[in-house]
Parts: structure tokens; C-alpha cells; sequence
């Protein structure tokens, strides 16, 4: 990096928030300078940024935080949920410059220019989430290059958006490797997780429940799964559409039946259209920490931690029930089959950030392992 | 699950009168509550002592006991009504209270009445120190190490193996009352000896302290699925050692992870499990080491509470409403969310603002009072302000509090840093107490490092790097000068102080300009502020529940209507002398114009009314009750008019400038309502009308004072000019007191005189209130106070109606009533005060607006005062709303005031010119003496009705206390006196016991009261303050809750109370039936 642009990320700059539609916000960067584009989200949860950071479903987003006051407690490794931050830039009304908390080993600021993200304040983030929710998700361009708004919904236009991309490519591991965690509790089973942009705390809670896992690649080959014999096989959350990684759909597709599965979010996706079913997307999606999801089989209700953009359609299919719903919209949000011994959750039991209400479905994954 | 079927009826436990404590968050919940059963076709049968709530009015509930919140009541209604269940979740501390009492007794399971919402174990679990304590190890959850004792050399015990500073509880007392903090050996033996004395058990609670540590709350609900949501997380801005009600409070959570976040979650959900709370809400307090994060659960209430109020404000989620479903069995999931009609209230709201509470203190209404914060809570009232940054809701929250401040400093009223040392601004850091908040801002200035701050106050370095952004945006405004220079403000950086918050008085203070000159400016460079909504939900669903903030952003999101509108504007926060009989005249005003089709727009910054509930009006605006705000919200609305008259003194101020800047008044003029206030105006007025009124001045200056004083003669009732609730009124009675009093006491200038009137000695008051339309007036009751003439309207008791006046005198004052009305062309409300002397009447004070005493009418007579005035506001006729006759009501209510003296140990309790108490009762019965010993019960001093009655009384009194005494031997009483009363009882043979003073050796009569061989005191002041003898007598009556009187009047009504009361039974009546006999 040289002289000049460490300059440039200390004085705040000009930045101009396009849409593809039209709509247009000005703020300031409060970390980096440049030009991204990116599907642009807004996140409801008003704790977790660093997690929301360096979730890998967010490649490919731009991620606004409907909570107006973003860099409170700072940053710390701890909370990471994968290496680095994968998100293309990140907005929210009022960066904090003062972190405050005795875990925070730095500033939000510090952390996105270390990663080179653009971070941008003084937008109505209120607005936009308004924009997003009543014309959907859309693609849309930051620059603190071009101050241009005509240009930049035609660069926004331009820019390629998520639907049928392939996204998880960009975030799976390019090597398996063993999650190098220690595991408390017997009897312990073995779990190989696939990477499709795994959230760090899906295998530190597998771990908690006595699992030892290995995390192979998203294009890993059923075949070669199922020679690591594992006792059952997680599907990771990722970024994206679920239509554009057919490869994993045809694998995934050999494993039924074979082990017990598991699918999170995107692994839940990939899973149903393994079963057969369609995926679509959502028009602004769910993401945040307060999503209540209604437990059919017991009538509980669970908080959940979303984030998603597809869904999966719920036709009948023989040896499938719809477990889990949304009471906001009645999207659905779990199934399982007995038959293949496969289960799967449209929403985050693993959290980080949001609630914990639904760690029991790990035990339950661990169960059917034991059962198998 | 669908609701209960089994149930039909049941009853509801109200709170009582308004203390510091538990103020009017219960009438916002209770109404919530009621409204809300009645919906689900439950018969609702309410108890509450409080007249001047909404939850009694007779529409909210099917059968409405306005009775004394007692057991022994509650179950004299049980026994009546025979309900179903008790809910006693809604009616705060009290509700809870006299549940678990009519539990304890039996009571509750002898008539087959089952508890809903909590269950007595779980109470107990949760109100219990040392169950709770259990509980939570039991759930591996840690509480601060404590123990229960009943002396101090146990506590010392305990200091040596915990050590210091120690927190001091005593049991069974309301806000911790009596509880302190002690650092060292000596205030352990005096907190510890002060708190046994307090708690009705002498028992205390000893506890580790967590002082420093950060504070915060969850609002949890849960639902008889098991089902468990967090409503709300507040993060207090005063760490640890400051009672939550006395802190600055922040929601949502500002400083935690969302690792931090959710293990608080888990063991709020823990914790709601595990003391068994079945449904409905509970607020949970914990602690965290700011160094480590170590957490510590402090306490729980199974109940709704203040905390839940604010939460419900600050989110939109009606917590008390909710409850109130959740308890006759529906499930969250079961229950829609009201705002965005789409989903369930089974969710956690999320929010995308910054929601600040800032209480409000009174202190210097009671002079000596310590004010210094801690552990028992002393604030009579709060705000709450909403923006989309920390910074610019505080800003608006010390706007709203209206003391004076129009933002965090800046705006004139500062102290003079240059000649204040820093080690008084440190000082004032160390020591939690009200103007901190400033302190902060001045140490900043002073150029004290943020770390230094910190290690001085404990308050998070967050808070403070905001308070200190605060000030250099200050700075840098500072810069520029008069909007017409050549430094004239950039717009950018005038759009950016306003959204820190940056009030237009302060910013014409900092550019040295006027802050209507600033509006101009920003509309011109269309800075405007823009409205956005409440919605639970951060904007993710459409949201239909019109709850709107300012902000200063891109979008505003406010639909405009074309509806015929009207602005409400509401009391501010809660202070002595303007409190919840504002709300509720504003309260009904909106549900009476909402009648009429009008849309009806309410403003106000209250968190604890019921007028801020997002139900009562068509749009509520949380905002400060300023010019600037309000005119921000006319630009947009665009009303027909803006009612200021039923908010109390906070809405009538902004009369003048509001219509000075074209905005239409509705009511009665603003000329008109100058022509009350100002007192020279209003001397004419009087004159023009042939009326009396007492000789007075207008002094600018000592010298005039005193000239004037010598002119009408002394006794003289000084006051400054305009005020509310008697702020600095006082009786004087010699020279050398009024030269302390205008040297020391007020600061006079020639703009701010000081009102001179003779004090009329010995007269009874009358208090009047009244409704014109312009053309017709009609007098809705007129009360006859208890106390005489002297002793300020809001602190005595007052019966309607007139129990000792002649027709005569009622006649001619309902006449000077209708001529002042007419003369004032009053449209509205208006109340006016006499004094009465040797069949003269005297105009004391005419007030062409709602005041305290309308609810109170309302409830004795079922004529609702501020419904009809609100209908006259809008261009109705009287007549055609059909009230042209006035009232006789066939039986008696008597009002009675609430004081929080037991809050303030160092205060003498004797009542005066200046308005002191925080709430009122209401008793009614057939016979004068039981309505008042039934209101006597309500404030929580029973009459007792045999035993032993200390009598001390001044000289001037002796005459007048001699029947009262023979009726009071006669009743079986035995009398105690002290040398001067017991000499002139014993000469009129009246049978009396002499006991010694304190000074005379002992036993003296502390002993006597201490032990508990007194149970109802009679003592006129002789003098006020310490240095008298009964001073001590009087805190003693107050701590140990010894009925004690301090006038003769009152003492009349005492014994005709007894009198009536061992004659014959106390009967409880609803509402309903006594409005049905009128």
C-alpha cells in the first residue's frame, strides 16, 4: 500500500451509495476508498457486526446495518467466524471511532482498512432498508471515485448481481483440513463438513457436542466423502444461489440415504434441491437476530439468526415434512426425512450473532448419528 | 392455545397514589391491561386508590373500586365481586404486594380465587432475597455475596470478611427506602442502624458491592408455551451504586458483543424459567466487571415495572398489553404484532435509533434534602428521547427535562469555567448526583484526559468519547459567527450539529443570534427535521402504528393526512406540582376529540404516561415540549390548532410564542391567559368584577418588598411570579424573613418580581373547576379544602362536596365563577381558588386551564371535565353536548395528598405554601368521616380506632385542640402529652398522660413511638427544621408510619373519621354504582 493511500484512509471521504434503480444516498467513508459493487442487504441485528464481517454468505453484498451505531465494542479476534472479512462493503449510519469493551483488541476501522474494505458512514440507513424492503434487494455500486450518481447506477447495473452465480467458489476452503479443536465430551463422532463459506461457530458447536470434523471443499466429490467414512455429513452455510453450484447439488444427491445429513442455510438449500425441490429468491431476504421460527413438531417458537436471500419451495414430496416455519411470512424453514435420515434449517442454529435458541438441533444431528 | 374459558370475571390491583417509585408507568400499564382483557369479553373489576388515573375511569373497567389499596379492602371486594382470578402482575410493587398478602392470609384460596400471571411461590421466589439468591445458584448463575441481619455488629461481621463498600437494603421497603452504601466502618453502624429502623421487620440486607460496575437490564416475556422473548436491553449510563430509576438509562445495549449480548439472554431466559414466572413480563438487572466482564445477576422483578414501561416506549411493544393476553392463555405466537399487523408479537423487536431516559429530580423542593445519588431512588419523574445517534438523543433528552437546559450545555447557562477550580468539577464526577451529566462536558473543556473522566466516574469510555464528540462539535460551531457575516455557518456542518442533537437555542447561543433567526436560517438552507418511525422492527415490515421521532436525515416518513387535525400538547415529565392529572386530562382529550373524528396528534416526552401509549391518539410524537419541536411538527401537520391548556404550566409557556409564530391556539386566548397570570392584569380584572381579593405587590427589589409588606401588613405569602406547584411560595411573618427570603432564598430581578400578598390567616380554601364554551359556564365541583388557607392546594385534603360552607357562600362563589369565566371568555377548562373568612369571599388565583383537581372531579361526580373541554376547544357548544345542569352528588369524596418524605430523612414534613406531595387518593363513602378516614387509609396512614394519640401542639393551637381531645378520650383513646399541651389539657380535665421531651432525660417520646405505644400523633408546628424538638417527632411518625397530623383542621376530620368508622362498617362501592345514584 503506499503513502497516498494511507492518507486517504484516514481523512473521511465523500462516498455515493447507487442503486441500480435509481436511488441514490450520500454519505462519507469511515474506512478505505474506492469503488465496489454488490448486492446490497441490510441486516436487522443491533449486535454481531464482526460476525456479520467475516461470514462468508455475505460475499458478493453489501451488507447496511439498520442499527445506527456501528463500531461500539471494537473488534476481536475471538469473534471472527472464518479468517478475514468477506463482505464488498459495509454500511451504517454513524461509525463509533471510540471502541469500548474489554475483549476489543482494536477499532472496526482498523480491521476493514486492514482488509481493504470499504466502510462508509452518515447514510440514512433507515431509507434505504425502506428502499430495499419495498423494491427488494437489488445491485447497487459505493465509490469515493466517481461522485457521478448517473454513472454509478449504470456501473450498478452493470455489475453482476447474485442470481445463478457461483459465489461459493470464491469463499470454500481450496484444501481439506481437520478442525483443530478439542473435543470434551464421548463418544465422539465424526463429522465431515462441507465448505460452502462455513461459519466458524457450526463447527465449534459441533465440537461442543462431541464431534471431530473434517472440512473438505464444496466440489469434493461424493466418492471421496464417503471414503473418509465419516458418521454423518454437514452442509455448510454459503453465499448466494443455491442454482448456481449444480456440482454440489449432484453430489449431494449421491449421499442420500448414505449418512445423516445435516444442512444450515445454504446447506439446507442445496439439500432440498438434492430432494427435488426448487429454490427462489426472497425479495429482500432475512438477516438478522430476530426472526421467529415456529417448531411444528413441538409448537415452540425459536429466535432465530438469519440470513438468507433464497428459500426453498415446499412442495410435497413423500418421506419430507416441513419441520420448522417462519411466523412472519410463513417461508419455510426446516425439513427433514427419516428415510435418507437427513435434516436441515434455513436459519443459523450455530448463531454468532443472534440467539441460541436452536443449538439443540446439533444434539439432535449428534442423535441421529448415534441412531444410525 | 386459545384463551381461558373457564374465567369470567377478574380483578386487578391498581398501584395507588403516585410516589417517587412507582408513578404513573403503572397507570400506562394497567389501562393497557384492562383495555385489553375487556377486549377478550372478561368482566374486569379494578381496585385503585388514585383518582387521577385513566385505568379508573369508569369506561375502562366493567365495575371500578376507587377504595383504599389495602388487604383488608381487596377483601371486602372479594368478597363482593367474587372474581374468577387476580391478575397481580400490572399494579406494581403494591399489586404485588396485597396479592401475596391475600395469599399469605388465605384469602385468596377461601374464596377460590387463583393468581394468574405469576404464582405466589414465584413471587416469593423473586421478592425473597435469599430464594432468589438460591434459585440463581442453582442455575450456576452469580449474585453478589449477602446476608440478612437485624443488628449492626453482625453487619461489621460480615464487612471484615467481604470488606468494603457495602450496599445496605433493609427488607420490605418500596425503591429501597432507607438503604444506603457504606465505605467505611462508620457509615456501616449509621446505614445499618438507619435501615433496621426502617424496615417493618428491623431487618437489613448486607450486601458485596458491585459499585463501578456496568448496569444493565433485559425485559423478558414469557407464555405458558414456555416460549421466552427479550423485549428490550437497557444499558444504564451511571454504572453500579446509582438506583436504575436514578440513572440515565441507553437502549438498546451499547457497549456489548454479541457474545456478551446473548449469555445475558440465556440467563434472562434461565432465570424467568427458574423463579417460575408463568407469564407475562419480568425485568432482570445484572452487573458486569467492566474489566473482565464478570457477570452478576442484581435482582428481578416478576412483574411489569418502570423498566418495562420505558422498554415498551423505546421498542413499541406493549409489554403490560401483552401480559395482560398472555395471562388468560394465549401464547405469543397467538397474538399479532399491533404495528405491523403481519406479524406475531412472538419476536424480538430490534431497533434502529437510540433511545435515552433521563430522570428528573425536585430536590429543591425539599431544601437540606441530600442529593447526592445512590442506592434509593429520589427522582419524582423522567423523559425519554428518541434519535438515530446516542449524542443527539441525549441532547434532546436534557432538552425535554426542561430545567432550564437546552441541551448538554452550551446554551447560556453554564457555569463560569474559567473561575471554577478543577477539583470542583471533580468532585462533582466523583460523587453521582443530578447535574453530573454537565460535569462531564466542563471537565472535558477543562481539558481532562477521557481516561482521567473514566477512572472518576466509571462511566463507560463510550458514553464519554460521545460526550466528548459533543463538545468539540461546539468547538468547531463556535468558530463561525452571525448567520448574516462573512463566518456564516457551512450548511453541512449546521445539518451535522443537528444531528448531534444541537437544539436551536444552542446554537444561537453559540452563534450569537436567536434560535428563531437559526430556524429560519436552517429552513432557508432546508435543514429541516424529518419524522421517522417506531416500529419494532428496524423497518423490515410496513409498520401502521403512526409513532413517529424527529432526526435530522434524508427521508422523512410521516403520511400526512387531510383530516381535520388537532395538536396535543402534553405535561413533560413528571414533577411535583405537574404530574399525572395532566396526562390524564391530555388523555382524555384525545379519545374525546378522536370521538369527534379529528385526528388527533399528541407530543409529549414521557415514557411513564398513558398519553405517550401509541393507542391513545391517531399520531404520537415523541418529542421535547419545546418551540422548536413543536413548530417543527406544525410545519409538517399543518394543524387546525394546538391545545396547550390541559398539559399543565410545560404547553401553556409555548401559548405565546406558538401563536406569535401563526400557529392557531385553541381554548381560551393566550391573551386571556395572560390576563390570569399576570398578576397587575389580573388585579384590574378583579376590580372590573367587583371581586375581593387580598391587598398584595409586586416587588423588584428588597426595598420594594419591604415597603409593601408594610403596606398589607404581615403575615405576607411572597412567591416569584409565574410558577407552578408553589415553587418557592412562603409564609412570612416578620421583616427580618422576608430579607433572607429575597436576599437568599429567590433571585429577584426587574424581569423576575417577587408576588406580595396579604396572607389572609384562618381562612378555609376553595378550590373551583369549571367549563365555559365562551357563552355558558358550568362549574363541575367545587371543593372545600381540609387544611386551611396557607397550606398549598395540591398538598391538602379537600372534600366535595363543601362539607362546612352555607348555601349562601356556594351560591356566591358559583356566581364570581361565572363572571370571571365570562369576563376571561374562557373556552375550556378553568379552576379558581378562594379563601373564605367571616363570610368573605377572596379570589386567591384564577387558572384558565385543566388542573390538578379535574380527574378527581371526574371521578366523584362522573363528569369528565377534559373530554368536554376538549369537544368546547373544537367549536362545540355546551348545550349541545348536553351539559347545562351541574351536579349534586349524594354522598362525599375527599382527596387526599401522597409524600415522599420518606424518601428524603432529612426533610421536616410540615406542610406549607410550596407543593410538596407526589400523589393523591381518593375516598368516598355516604359520611363525611369514613370518605376521609378511607383516603387516610389510601395514602397508607390508617386511622387508628383505639389506642394512644400523642398530642403537641403551639400555643396558638391550645384553644382549638381542647374538644378535639375530649372527643378523642370520649372515643376510648389514651392521650400523651408533652409539658406545654399536657398543662393545658390537664386544666380543662381532659384525661392525659404527660411524657417527657427528648431533651427532658428518658423515656422520652421517641422511645414511646419507637416502641410502638403510639399510634396516631397530633403536631402543630411550632417552628420548621432540626433544631426544634418535634422535628425529631415528626421523622420518627414518618419512618415507623404513625398516622401524624399537622393542622388543627386536620385533626378535626381525623376524629370524625374515627368517630364514623367505630360507628360503622367500611362498605366498598364501585363508580359505576355511585355515578348511577347522581
Amino acid at each position: 500500500m503506499n503513502k497516498s493511500s494511507e492518507v486517504a484512509k484516514e481523512k473521511k471521504m465523500k462516498a455515493i451509495l447507487a442503486l441500480e434503480d435509481g436511488f441514490v444516498l450520500e454519505g462519507e467513508s469511515f474506512a478505505g476508498h474506492g469503488e465496489i459493487s454488490g448486492e446490497v442487504v441490510f441486516n436487522t441485528s443491533m449486535y454481531g457486526y464482526e460476525e456479520i464481517l467475516t461470514d462468508p454468505s455475505y460475499k458478493g453484498q453489501i451488507v447496511a446495518m439498520t442499527y445506527p451505531l456501528i463500531g461500539n465494542y471494537g473488534v476481536n479476534e475471538e469473534d471472527y467466524e472464518s479468517l478475514h472479512p468477506w463482505v464488498e462493503g459495509f454500511i451504517v449510519r454513524e461509525y463509533s471511532q471510540f471502541p469500548s469493551n474489554w475483549r476489543s483488541k482494536g477499532s472496526l476501522k482498523d480491521f476493514l482498512n486492514k482488509y481493504n474494505i470499504l466502510g462508509v458512514e452518515g447514510i440514512d440507513t433507515r431509507a434505504l432498508t425502506k428502499h430495499i424492503r419495498e423494491r427488494g434487494a437489488m445491485k447497487g455500486v459505493i465509490s469515493t471515485e466517481d461522485l457521478n450518481p448517473q454513472n454509478l447506477v449504470e456501473k450498478a447495473k452493470a455489475s453482476p448481481g447474485l442470481i445463478g452465480r457461483d459465489l461459493v467458489k470464491e469463499v470454500t476452503c481450496k484444501e481439506k483440513y481437520i478442525w483443530e479443536e478439542k473435543v470434551r465430551k464421548k463418544p465422539i463422532y465424526y463429522v465431515v463438513a462441507i465448505d460452502f463459506g462455513i461459519k466458524h461457530n457450526i463447527l465449534r458447536a459441533l465440537t461442543q457436542e462431541g464431534c471431530y470434523i473434517t472440512v473438505v471443499p464444496a466440489f469434493t466429490k461424493a466418492e471421496e466423502i464417503l471414503e473418509l467414512n465419516p458418521d454423518g455429513i454437514l452442509l455448510s452455510n454459503g453465499p448466494g444461489d443455491p442454482a448456481g453450484v449444480p456440482y454440489a447439488t449432484r453430489e449431494i444427491k449421491k449421499l442420500l440415504g448414505k449418512k445423516p445429513i445435516f444442512g444450515i442455510c445454504f446447506g439446507h438449500q442445496i439439500l432440498g434441491r438434492a430432494l427435488g425441490l426448487k429454490t427462489y429468491k426472497l425479495k429482500f431476504g432475512h438477516r438478522g437476530g430476530n426472526q421467529p421460527v415456529k417448531n411444528l413438531k413441538t409448537g415452540k417458537v425459536e429466535i432465530t439468526a438469519q440470513n438468507h436471500g433464497f428459500c426453498v419451495k415446499l412442495d410435497k414430496l413423500p418421506d419430507l415434512i416441513p419441520t420448522h416455519i417462519n411466523l412472519n411470512d410463513g417461508t419455510l424453514e426446516g425439513m427433514e426425512s427419516e428415510k435418507f435420515s437427513v435434516f436441515s434449517v434455513q436459519y443459523h442454529p450455530e448463531s454468532s450473532p443472534g440467539p441460541h435458541d436452536s443449538r439443540y438441533l446439533f444434539r439432535k444431528f449428534v442423535e441421529m448419528m448415534e441412531n444410525n | 392455545m386459545p384463551k381461558r374459558s373457564d374465567i369470567k370475571k377478574m380483578l386487578i390491583i391498581g398501584s395507588g397514589p403516585i410516589i417517587i417509585g412507582q408513578a404513573c408507568e403503572f397507570d400506562y400499564s394497567g389501562s393497557q391491561a384492562c383495555k385489553s382483557l375487556k377486549e377478550e369479553g372478561y368482566q374486569v373489576i379494578l381496585v385503585n386508590s388514585n383518582p387521577a388515573t385513566i385505568m379508573t375511569d369508569p369506561e375502562m373497567a366493567d365495575r371500578t373500586y376507587v377504595e383504599p389499596v389495602t388487604p383488608e379492602v381487596v377483601e371486602k371486594i372479594i368478597i363482593r365481586e367474587k372474581p374468577d382470578v387476580l391478575l397481580p402482575t400490572l399494579g406494581g410493587q403494591v399489586g404485588l404486594n396485597i396479592a401475596a398478602e391475600l395469599f399469605r392470609r388465605g384469602i385468596l384460596e377461601k374464596y377460590g380465587v387463583e393468581l394468574i400471571g405469576a404464582k405466589f411461590e414465584a413471587i416469593e421466589r423473586a421478592e425473597d432475597r435469599q430464594l432468589f439468591k438460591k434459585a440463581m445458584e442453582e442455575i450456576n448463575l452469580s449474585t453478589p455475596r449477602s446476608v440478612y441481619l437485624n443488628d449492626v455488629e453482625s453487619a461489621i461481621d460480615f464487612a471484615k470478611e467481604v470488606g468494603y463498600p457495602l450496599i445496605i437494603r433493609p427488607s420490605y421497603t418500596l425503591g429501597g427506602t432507607g438503604g444506603g452504601i457504606a465505605y467505611n466502618v462508620e457509615e456501616l453502624k449509621r446505614v445499618a442502624a438507619r435501615g433496621i429502623e426502617y424496615s417493618p421487620i428491623s431487618e437489613i440486607l448486607v450486601e458485596e458491592s458491585v459499585i463501578g460496575w456496568k448496569e444493565y437490564e433485559l425485559e423478558v416475556m414469557r407464555d405458558r408455551k414456555d416460549n421466552v422473548v427479550i423485549v428490550c436491553s437497557i444499558e444504564n449510563f451511571d454504572p453500579m451504586g446509582v438506583h436504575t430509576g436514578d440513572s440515565i438509562t441507553v437502549a438498546p445495549a451499547q457497549t456489548l458483543t454479541d457474545k456478551e449480548y446473548q449469555r445475558m439472554r440465556d440467563a434472562a431466559i434461565k432465570i424467568i424459567r427458574k423463579i417460575g414466572v408463568e407469564t407475562g413480563g419480568s425485568n432482570i438487572q445484572f452487573a458486569v466487571n467492566p474489566e473482565n466482564g464478570k457477570m452478576m445477576v442484581i435482582e428481578m422483578n416478576p412483574r411489569v415495572s418502570r423498566s418495562s414501561a420505558l422498554a415498551s416506549k423505546a421498542t413499541g411493544f406493549p409489554i403490560a398489553k401483552i401480559a395482560a393476553k398472555l395471562a388468560v392463555g394465549y401464547t405469543l405466537d397467538e397474538i399479532p404484532n399491533d404495528i405491523t399487523k403481519k406479524t406475531p408479537a412472538c419476536f424480538e423487536p430490534t431497533i434502529d435509533y437510540c433511545v435515552v431516559k433521563i430522570p428528573r429530580w425536585d430536590f429543591e423542593k425539599f431544601p437540606g434534602v441530600n442529593t447526592v445519588l445512590n442506592t434509593e431512588m429520589k427522582s419524582v419523574g423522567e423523559v425519554m428521547a428518541i434519535g438515530r445517534t446516542f449524542k443527539e438523543a441525549l441532547q434532546k433528552g436534557l432538552y425535554s427535562l426542561e430545567q432550564g437546559r437546552s441541551g448538554l450545555g452550551a446554551d447560556g447557562k453554564d457555569i463560569d469555567l474559567k473561575n471554577t477550580f478543577l477539583e470542583e468539577i471533580k468532585q462533582k464526577l466523583i460523587t453521582p448526583c443530578p447535574e453530573r451529566i454537565f460535569y462531564l462536558r466542563y471537565a472535558f473543556q477543562k481539558g481532562m484526559p477521557l481516561e482521567e473522566v473514566y477512572e472518576l466516574t466509571g462511566i463507560d469510555k463510550w458514553f464519554l468519547y460521545n460526550i466528548k464528540e459533543i463538545g468539540e462539535m461546539e468547538e468547531k460551531i463556535k468558530k463561525f459567527s452571525p448567520l448574516n457575516g462573512e463566518k456564516q455557518i457551512p450548511p453541512d456542518l449546521l445539518r451535522k450539529a443537528k444531528q448531534y442533537g444541537f437544539s436551536d437555542v444552542q446554537l444561537a447561543y453559540l452563534l450569537d443570534t436567536t434560535p428563531l433567526n437559526i430556524r429560519k436560517y436552517r429552513k432557508k438552507k432546508e435543514i429541516e427535521a424529518t419524522f421517522k418511525l417506531v416500529d419494532t422492527c428496524a423497518a423490515e415490515f410496513e409498520a401502521y402504528t403512526p409513532y413517529y421521532y424527529s432526526t435530522y436525515e434524508v427521508e422523512d416518513e410521516v403520511r400526512y393526512s387531510r383530516r381535520r387535525k388537532v395538536i396535543i400538547l402534553g405535561g413533560g415529565p413528571n414533577r411535583i406540582g405537574q404530574g399525572i392529572e395532566f396526562d390524564y386530562c391530555c388523555v382524555q382529550a384525545a379519545l374525546s376529540l378522536k370521538e369527534e373524528g379529528w385526528e388527533v396528534i399528541m407530543v409529549n416526552c414521557n415514557p411513564e404516561t398513558v398519553s405517550t401509549d401509541y393507542d391513545t391518539s391517531d399520531k404520537l410524537y415523541f418529542e421535547p415540549l419545546t418551540l422548536e419541536n413543536v413548530l417543527n411538527i406544525c410545519d409538517k401537520e399543518k394543524p387546525e390548532g394546538v391545545i396547550v391548556q390541559l398539559g399543565g404550566q410545560t404547553p401553556l409557556r409555548l401559548a405565546l410564542p406558538l401563536k406569535r409564530e401563526g400557529i392557531n391556539i385553541l381554548g381560551t386566548s393566550p391573551e386571556d391567559i395572560d390576563r390570569a397570570e399576570d398578576r397587575e392584569r389580573f388585579t384590574y380584572l378583579v376590580k372590573k368584577l367587583c371581586l375581593n381579593q387580598a391587598p398584595y405587590g409586586t416587588g423588584r427589589s428588597f426595598s420594594e418588598a419591604k415597603e409593601i409588606a408594610r403596606r398589607i401588613s404581615y403575615p405576607v405569602l411572597v412567591r416569584p411570579s409565574y410558577v407552578l406547584g408553589g415553587r418557592a411560595m412562603e409564609i412570612i411573618y416578620d421583616e427580618s424573613s422576608l430579607e433572607h427570603y429575597m436576599l437568599s432564598a429567590v433571585k429577584v430581578s426587574p424581569e423576575h418580581p417577587v408576588l406580595i400578598d396579604k396572607f389572609i390567616e384562618g381562612a378555609i380554601e376553595v378550590d373551583v373547576d369549571a367549563i365555559s364554551d365562551g357563552e355558558r359556564c358550568v362549574i363541575g365541583g367545587i371543593m372545600e379544602h381540609i387544611e386551611e388557607a396557607g397550606i398549598h392546594s395540591g398538598d391538602s385534603a379537600c372534600s366535595l362536596p363543601p362539607y362546612t360552607l352555607s348555601k349562601s357562600i356556594i351560591q356566591k362563589i358559583k356566581e364570581q365563577t361565572y363572571s370571571i369565566s365570562k369576563e376571561l371568555k374562557v373556552i375550556g377548562l378553568l379552576n379558581i381558588q378562594y379563601a373564605i373568612r367571616n363570610g368573605e369571599i377572596y379570589v386567591l388565583e384564577v387558572n384558565p386551564r385543566a388542573s390538578r383537581t379535574v380527574p378527581f372531579v371526574g371521578k366523584a361526580t362522573g363528569l369528565s371535565l377534559a373530554k368536554i373541554a376538549a369537544k368546547v376547544m373544537i367549536g362545540k357548544k355546551l348545550k349541545d353536548l348536553g351539559i347545562t345542569k351541574e351536579k349534586n352528588i349524594p354522598y362525599i369524596a375527599v382527596k387526599e395528598a401522597v409524600f415522599p418524605f420518606i424518601r428524603f430523612p432529612e426533610v421536616d414534613i410540615i406542610l406549607g405554601p410550596e407543593m410538596r406531595s407526589t400523589g393523591e387518593v381518593m375516598g368516598v363513602s355516604d359520611n363525611f368521616g369514613i370518605a376521609f378516614a378511607k383516603a387516610q387509609m389510601g395514602a397508607g396512614l390508617s386511622l387508628p380506632l383505639k389506642g394512644t394519640v400523642f398530642i403537641s401542639v403551639a400555643d396558638k393551637d391550645k384553644p382549638s385542640i381542647i374538644p378535639i381531645a375530649r372527643q378523642l378520650v370520649n372515643l376510648g383513646f389514651n392521650l400523651i402529652a408533652t409539658r406545654g399541651t399536657y398543662r393545658i389539657l390537664k386544666e380543662n380535665k381532659i384525661k392525659v398522660k404527660r411524657v417527657k421531651k427528648i431533651a427532658e432525660g428518658r423515656p422520652h417520646i421517641e422511645d414511646y413511638i419507637k416502641n410502638g405505644e403510639v399510634q396516631l400523633i397530633f403536631n402543630t408546628p411550632v417552628g420548621k427544621g432540626p433544631k426544634f424538638d418535634e422535628y425529631k417527632i415528626r421523622r420518627q411518625a414518618v419512618i415507623h408510619r404513625i398516622p401524624i397530623i399537622t393542622t388543627i383542621s386536620g385533626a378535626l376530620a381525623a376524629v370524625n373519621g374515627i368517630k364514623a368508622m367505630k360507628k360503622g362498617e367500611l362498605t366498598v362501592k364501585t363508580l359505576q354504582e355511585y355515578h348511577q345514584n347522581i
